[in-house]
C-alpha cells in the first residue's frame, strides 16, 4: 500500500484523531497488516503521538504488526465448538501448519488465529480458510482440508 | 427517492408500495445470514436465480435473500411464499426440483421437510415445527419475511409507524414514560431498567447527548444481536431514533464488531437508505426533529462490550473501562450524556410504541417482561437462535424448542450468560428465565448465549475455558482483575491436567472473591463466576481431578488414555488407517493395540471406530490394561469361521 492511498483513508475520515482506530481498521483490511511507515504516517498526518498509536495497534485484537501468509486460517474457539471438541481441530491444525495462533510460518503460507465466535455454531467446530467456512470438523477432516491449499 | 415530508407521506408510500406487491405471488425466501451462508445458502440463491430465469419465470416469481429465521441447524432454510412451504437444507441441486415442482405445480416435496425425530410426521409449515411452534417470535420473526437490504420490505410489513407516532403524538417525555411503564429492561446483560436509563439522560444537564448501539457483542457462541441487526437492520434504527428523540439526542454511533462483516454492510445500508427517505438527518419526516447515526467497527476486544470501555473505544482510545460514577447517562461520550442500550433492546421499542406499554409487559414474569432471543448451542439437537417469552422453564428451551441432546447423551449442565454467567445443572432446569430467578441458582441472563452441555463435557474444563478466554481479554487496567483471573487460569489448569494440589479449591475460592470484590470494572467483576457456579454444583468432579487425578467426562486430555477393548476389537482396520500419529499397531487380523507413548489424544479412533463394535475406549484415573501379547492378537473373523 503507498502512501497516497493511506492519504486518501485518512483523508476520507477527515484526519481526525477520534477515527484512528477506524483508519488503521481500513489500512489493516486492506493491507492484512500495519507497516512501521504506514503507521509513522498515520501519526504524522493526525498528530497523535506514536506511543498512542502502537498502544492502539497491539490492544485491539484486529491489528497485526506483521505482515501475514497466503492463507489466513481462523479456528473457531467458541463456546460452542468448544465443547464440540475444537481444542482437538486446533491441536491437529498446529500439527500440520508447524505455527501456534497468531503466528505466520517461514514460507509466509499460513497464518494462524482462533476467533471466539464465528456465529455459525450448528456447523462447530468451524475452521474458516480465507473466507471459506469449513464445518462439522473432526481432526482427520481438519487435516485434510489445509492439505487443499498451496 | 424525495425524502419524506409527512406522516401523511409516509403512509402513502407505504401503501403504494403494499399495493404493487401481491401477495398471492410466489417468492423464494432463502435465509442468506452467516450461519446458512456457511453452510452454502450463497449458491443455493444463485442457483434459484439461474434456474428462474431459464424457465423463463422472472416475471411471476420473486428470490430473495433474507435475515436469520433462527434454524441453523437445518441451514440453508428456504421458505416459499404465499403457501409458507419451508424446506430445510436446501442444496443446489433440489433447485431444480423447487422450481419445477413447488413452484409450478404446487407440489410440496417430501424429501425437504422437516421430520419430527418421534413422531416421523412431516412439518410443512414453519409454524408446525416444534423449533419455531413453542416460540414467541415478536423481533426475530420478521427476519424471513424481509430482505434487509430493502427499506421497502420494512416499509410494507409496517416500518417505521412507531417513530412516525412518537414524533407527532407524544412528547419525548411520554416515550421516556411508555418504555418506563412496559417494564423492558436491558437485554446486554445486566438487565438495567431501560426507561429508567433514558430518563436519566433525558434529565441530565447539557445540550449535546448521545445515543448508541452496543452491538459489540463478544461472547463465544452468542449470536442475537448479530442476526437481528445482519437481518432486520431498520427495526433497529427505529429504536435508536425513538430513543434519540426521547432524550433529546441528535446524534447516534452503532458500535459493531468489525467481525460481523455482513452487519456492518446491512446496517450501514439502511441508514444510506433510511436518510434518503427522510427517516434519517436534518427535518425527520417534517418534524424538526434532527438525527444522524454513525457505524463504529470495534477491533477486536472483548471488554468493549462493557459500555464504559466501548465509549474510550469511539473515542478513539485504547478500551480501558473508567470508573463509575459518573454513569454514562450524565457523563458519556465526550464528558456528554449518552445512553448505550444493546441490540435487542433497540429492537424492542418499536414494538412498545406500536402495541402499547401494557401489551409489551403483559408477556413474561414479575420482574422481566417481553421476550428474550437466545443462541442455543452446544450439544443440544437443533441449534440456532430462538425467542421465547420470559418464564418459559430453561427445560422448555433446552428439550422442547432444542429437541434434547444428541446421540442419547444424558443433559449436564447449561452454561447461561457467556464467560460472566454461570452453568446451571439438571435439578434446576425448571427454572424460569428471568433476569432474577437466574441470578439465584447463579447464573445471569447475560445477553443471550445459551450453551448445553452433555456427560462428555468436563465442567472443570470449562470453567477454566472460560478463564483462559477472560486471561486473554482482561485489559490490564486493574490488577485484581488481571493478575486474579490469571492465577484462576493457573489453578485450573493445573488441576485439568493433574498436577492439582490439595488446597486448589480454596486457593480458587479465594482469588474469586478478591477478583469479584475489587475489580474496576464487570469483567473482572463477573470473571470468577463460571469458577464459582461450577464449583458449587460439580465440586465431586473437582475433587475427582484433584485428588484421583480422574476426568469424570473422560474429556481432560492429560487425564485420559485411549484403549482397544481386544474383546470387542474386529481388527476392521478404520482406526489403524485413520490414526494420524502412527500409534496403532496391528493388521488384517491383528487384533488392534493403542501404542501409548506415540498417542496424542485427538481422539480420533474414537469417533471412527464403528459403534456396532464401540471398541475403543476412554480410561481416566485407572490404570491402561496391558496389551494383549502379540502371540494372541489373531482373530478369527466369524464370516471366516464356516469355511
Amino acid at each position: 500500500m503507498d502512501r497516497k492511498q493511506i492519504d486518501q483513508i485518512i483523508d476520507k475520515h477527515h484526519g481526525e484523531p477520534g477515527s484512528l482506530i477506524q483508519i488503521l481498521l481500513e489500512i489493516q483490511s486492506e493491507d492484512s497488516w500495519l507497516s512501521k511507515e504506514a503507521l509513522e504516517q498515520v501519526a504524522e498526518r493526525l498528530q497523535v503521538p506514536m506511543t498512542r498509536i502502537q498502544h492502539i495497534a497491539t490492544f485491539y485484537k484486529a491489528f497485526s504488526l506483521v505482515p501475514k501468509g497466503r492463507h489466513q486460517v481462523h479456528v473457531c474457539m467458541g463456546t460452542a465448538c468448544y465443547v464440540r471438541g475444537a481444542s482437538r481441530i486446533l491441536d491437529t491444525v498446529q500439527e500440520v501448519t508447524g505455527i501456534r495462533p497468531g503466528e505466520t510460518d517461514q514460507d509466509l503460507k499460513y497464518s494462524l488465529e482462533t476467533v471466539n465466535c464465528l456465529g455459525c455454531c450448528a456447523l462447530g467446530p468451524v475452521m474458516v480458510i480465507d473466507g471459506e467456512y469449513h464445518g462439522k470438523l473432526m481432526p482427520a477432516t481438519s487435516e485434510a482440508v489445509l492439505k487443499n491449499y498451496e | 427517492m424525495p425524502r419524506l415530508q409527512s406522516p401523511e407521506a409516509l403512509e402513502s408510500i407505504r401503501k403504494e408500495l403494499a399495493s404493487k406487491r401481491d401477495s398471492q405471488r410466489p417468492c423464494i425466501s432463502v435465509c442468506a445470514g452467516t450461519g446458512c451462508i456457511a453452510a452454502g445458502a450463497g449458491e443455493v440463491i444463485a442457483a434459484f436465480k439461474a434456474e428462474i430465469e431459464k424457465q423463463g419465470l422472472q416475471a411471476d416469481v420473486d428470490t430473495k435473500g433474507t435475515g436469520c429465521p433462527g434454524f441453523c441447524e437445518r441451514g440453508p432454510v428456504v421458505v416459499i411464499y404465499p403457501e409458507e412451504i419451508c424446506y430445510l437444507q436446501v442444496k443446489p441441486q433440489d433447485v431444480v426440483d423447487i422450481v419445477s415442482q413447488t413452484i409450478k405445480e404446487k407440489k410440496v416435496i417430501d424429501r425437504l421437510l422437516y421430520v419430527d425425530p418421534t413422531t416421523k410426521a412431516k412439518a410443512v409449515r414453519e409454524s408446525d415445527i416444534p423449533f419455531y411452534r413453542n416460540q414467541r417470535r415478536t423481533i426475530i420473526g420478521n427476519n424471513i419475511k424481509i430482505d434487509p437490504k430493502s427499506i421497502e420490505d420494512y416499509l410494507v410489513i409496517g416500518g417505521y409507524t412507531a417513530l412516525a407516532k412518537v414524533l407527532f403524538a407524544m412528547t419525548p417525555e411520554q416515550v421516556v414514560e411508555e418504555v418506563k411503564t412496559s417494564d423492558l429492561r436491558g437485554r446486554g446483560g445486566a438487565g438495567f431498567p431501560t426507561g429508567k436509563k433514558w430518563e436519566g439522560a433525558r434529565n441530565a444537564p447539557g445540550d449535546t447527548k448521545y445515543v448508541i448501539v452496543n452491538a459489540d457483542e463478544g461472547d463465544p457462541g452468542a449470536f442475537m444481536d448479530r442476526a437481528l441487526l445482519e437481518g432486520n437492520p431498520h427495526s433497529v434504527l427505529e429504536g435508536l431514533i425513538i430513543g434519540a428523540y426521547a432524550i433529546g439526542a441528535h446524534e447516534g454511533y452503532i458500535y459493531v464488531r468489525q467481525e460481523y462483516p455482513l452487519a456492518v454492510e446491512n446496517v450501514t445500508l439502511a441508514i444510506k437508505q433510511a436518510e434518503e427517505y427522510g427517516l434519517l438527518g436534518k427535518d425527520i419526516l417534517g418534524s424538526n426533529f434532527d438525527f444522524s447515526v454513525t457505524v463504529h467497527r470495534g477491533a477486536g476486544a472483548f471488554v468493549c462490550g462493557e459500555e464504559t470501555s466501548l465509549l474510550m473505544s469511539l473515542e478513539g482510545k485504547v478500551g480501558e473501562p473508567r470508573t463509575r460514577p459518573p454513569y454514562p447517562v450524565t457523563k458519556g461520550l465526550w464528558g456528554k450524556p449518552t445512553t448505550i442500550n444493546n441490540v435487542e433492546t433497540w429492537a424492542n421499542v418499536p414494538l412498545i410504541i406500536n402495541g402499547g406499554a401494557e401489551a409489551f409487559s403483559s408477556v413474561g414474569t414479575e420482574g422481566s417482561k417481553g421476550t428474550k432471543i437466545f443462541s442455543l448451542v452446544g450439544k443440544v439437537n437443533n441449534t440456532g437462535l430462538v425467542e421465547v417469552p420470559m418464564g418459559i422453564t430453561l427445560r422448555d428451551i433446552i428439550f422442547e424448542v432444542g429437541g434434547g441432546i444428541p446421540g442419547g447423551k444424558k443433559f449436564k449442565a447449561v452454561q447461561t450468560g457467556g464467560p460472566s454467567g454461570g452453568c446451571i445443572p439438571e435439578a434446576h432446569l425448571d427454572t424460569p428465565v428471568d433476569f432474577d430467578e437466574l441470578t439465584r441458582v447463579g447464573a445471569i441472563m447475560g445477553s443471550g448465549g445459551m450453551i448445553v452441555m452433555d456427560e462428555d463435557t468436563c465442567p472443570v474444563d470449562v470453567a477454566r475455558y472460560f478463564v483462559e478466554f477472560l486471561t486473554d481479554e482482561s485489559c490490564g487496567k486493574c490488577v485484581p482483575c488481571r493478575e486474579g483471573i490469571r492465577q484462576m487460569h493457573t489453578i485450573l489448569t493445573a488441576i485439568t491436567t493433574g498436577k492439582g494440589k490439595e488446597g486448589d479449591i480454596q486457593r480458587l475460592e479465594h482469588l474469586a472473591e478478591v477478583t469479584s470484590t475489587a475489580s474496576l470494572c464487570a469483567l473482572g467483576k463477573s470473571a470468577p463466576n463460571p469458577v464459582l457456579s461450577t464449583l458449587r454444583y460439580f465440586r465431586d468432579e473437582y475433587e475427582a481431578h484433584i485428588k484421583e487425578k480422574r476426568c469424570p467426562a473422560l474429556s481432560c486430555k492429560e487425564l485420559i488414555a485411549y484403549h482397544i477393548d481386544p474383546e470387542k476389537c474386529q481388527a476392521c482396520m478404520i482406526c489403524l488407517r485413520k490414526c494420524s500419529a502412527g500409534a496403532i499397531v496391528g493388521g488384517k487380523n491383528q487384533i488392534h493395540v493403542v501404542d501409548q507413548d506415540k498417542c496424542t489424544k485427538c481422539g480420533t479412533c474414537f469417533e471412527v471406530c464403528p459403534p456396532r463394535f464401540g471398541a475403543v475406549q476412554k480410561i481416566s484415573g485407572e490404570p491402561v490394561p496391558a496389551p494383549l501379547p502379540e502371540a494372541e492378537r489373531t482373530t478369527v473373523r466369524k464370516a471366516n469361521t464356516n469355511e
